[in-house]
């Protein structure tokens, strides 16, 4: 097992309200096998024992499931490995001596809470805005009862399998959510059961969209690039497509 | 359920009238190179040409403010969207690179704002050199026009006109090895394998377009006018 030196550069920022800057930190003995999550932990561990205040990050799961962990790395979010979480990167991807820059994802949409954690409640209020169907709940109705195509429902996993981690958000040069607001939007408006709320939904979630203050699309793609999932920006074309239907 | 108007000030419509304004401007500029192709012709083709359009009259008003029309949206939400890129990221990264893979971040798509504010500077000063300028009268099918391809000729043979536009084009270009591509994802391409295709299809169309227009200036230049093999003006 080779072990390695690495250092690092972590936006340190107490509160939304104070200035943040740059930390630099050395970490010694980094196992290539440890994942870019348990290498923050050690270096936690480390201030914690200096008596320093530890490095906030979002996690929780650990395996590309939660989407938590969405943060900047190197210029890129979530490191520089395509379908890959933060948290799903390990540090075999670096070299001895490397030094990484990490920050927190950047947008006004997305206010700094404290160091690398970003409040992501934006994403829950477009969610709120449409992101849903209305079905009475109780008794589960049998599955088969209503046929959805095998395309269609291929179609509409894919977009269902946004973790609303933000990703897309961080990397777009314009800080635009289209790519989550379309893929919520295209999971739902695919489907049969999606279909009586289509048009309020398409409507509600892009309003919603702009009023939380993301930026425009500007068709750039980065978003696809950093996805962890692999969200196609298919869901944004998707997404005018349904904008367009539900106005005229 | 918002107005048409509210839901084409709305990011999705926005977008999608950016990509339909940037269609009708790229089949104006393909019939804008046909008609700059004259040039090549018979010694009277380009002056018939502009005959023909000064001709029509009131229809060469109606696509004129059409056009400008056209031309005003397009750059008016370019810009907005720019500026509101600003206050989304009000903070700026530290790092920032590219991810690669399907993305489709490079010169050509990060300089869409400069690129296009330099296309709506260059086109009035355009419209100002070859639409207003001083032009003498020529006799086509025995009425007087103007002789635009004289005015052509011999704005070319400076050479701050002739780099001037040619440096020009090559942005033209630019802009649109990412726009047309993008014009057909704001007007919702869904399909991968289409998209693909498309954004080839869109770097060569833009990279013909470009040589198309900048060939002229540059001949002209170095070809001397009306002496150059091709432009035959007797």
């Amino acid at each position: 097992m080779s072990l390695m030196t690495i250092n690092l550069k972590v936006w340190r920022q107490k509160n939304a309200e104070s200035p943040g800057k740059f930390e630099d930190y050395k970490l010694d003995e980094v196992s290539e096998h440890m994942s870019f999550l348990e290498m923050l932990d050690v270096l936690n561990e480390n201030l914690i024992k200096e008596g320093k205040d530890p490095v906030e990050f979002d996690y929780d799961c650990r395996e590309g499931i939660c989407g938590s962990c969405n943060m900047v790395i190197n210029g890129r979010a979530h490191g520089p490995k395509h379908k890959t979480a933060a948290c799903q990167l390990h540090m075999r991807t670096y070299n001895d001596g490397d030094t990484i820059v990490i920050e927190p994802p950047r947008a006004a949409a997305f206010p700094i809470i404290k160091d690398l954690v970003v409040d992501r409640s934006a994403f829950d209020r477009i969610i709120e805005a449409g992101g849903y169907i209305s079905v009475k709940t109780g008794a589960a109705p049998e599955a088969n009862l209503i046929p959805v195509p095998q395309e269609v429902s291929n179609d509409a996993f894919d977009y269902a399998t946004c973790i609303g981690c933000g990703g897309c958000v961080a990397a777009c040069p314009n800080s635009s959510a289209a790519l989550f607001t379309g893929a919520k939007l295209a999971h739902l408006n695919s489907l049969p059961q999606g279909q009586p709320e289509r048009d309020k939904r398409s409507i509600a979630m892009v309003n919603q969209m702009e009023k939380e203050g993301f930026g425009d699309c500007s068709n750039y793609a980065e978003c696809e690039a950093v996805c962890p999932v692999g969200i196609s920006i298919s869901s944004i074309a998707q997404m005018r497509r349904d904008y367009m239907k539900a106005i005229f | 359920m918002p107005s048409l108007i509210e839901a084409f000030q709305s990011q999705v419509g926005r977008k999608i009238l950016t990509g339909l304004t940037g269609f009708l401007l790229v089949f104006f500029i393909i019939f804008h190179l046909a008609g700059n192709l004259a040039i090549f012709g018979d010694p009277d083709a380009m002056n018939s040409y502009s005959q023909f359009l000064h001709d029509l009259g009131p229809l060469l008003w109606v696509a004129r403010i059409g056009l400008l029309l056209i031309f005003v949206i397009h750059a008016y939400i370019g810009i907005s969207i720019w500026l509101n890129k600003r206050k989304a990221r009000p903070q700026q990264y530290k790092v920032y690179s590219s991810k690669g893979g399907p993305s489709r971040q490079g010169l050509s798509s990060r300089s869409m704002a400069f690129t296009g504010v330099v296309l709506l500077i260059f086109v009035v000063f355009h419209i100002n050199t070859f639409a207003l300028g001083d032009m003498d009268t020529v006799m086509i099918d025995g009425r007087a026009t103007h002789d635009v391809k004289t005015l052509v000729i011999d704005t070319f043979q400076n050479p701050i006109y002739a780099f001037g536009y040619t440096i020009v084009m090559i942005l033209l270009g630019a802009h649109l090895g990412h726009g047309i591509w993008s014009a057909f994802t704001s007007l919702s391409l869904r399909s991968k394998k289409a998209s693909a295709t498309i954004y080839t299809i869109g770097v060569v169309a833009a990279v013909l377009l470009a040589v198309g227009f900048l060939f002229i200036p540059l001949y002209i230049y170095f070809g001397g006018g009306c002496e150059a093999a091709l432009i035959n003006c007797n």
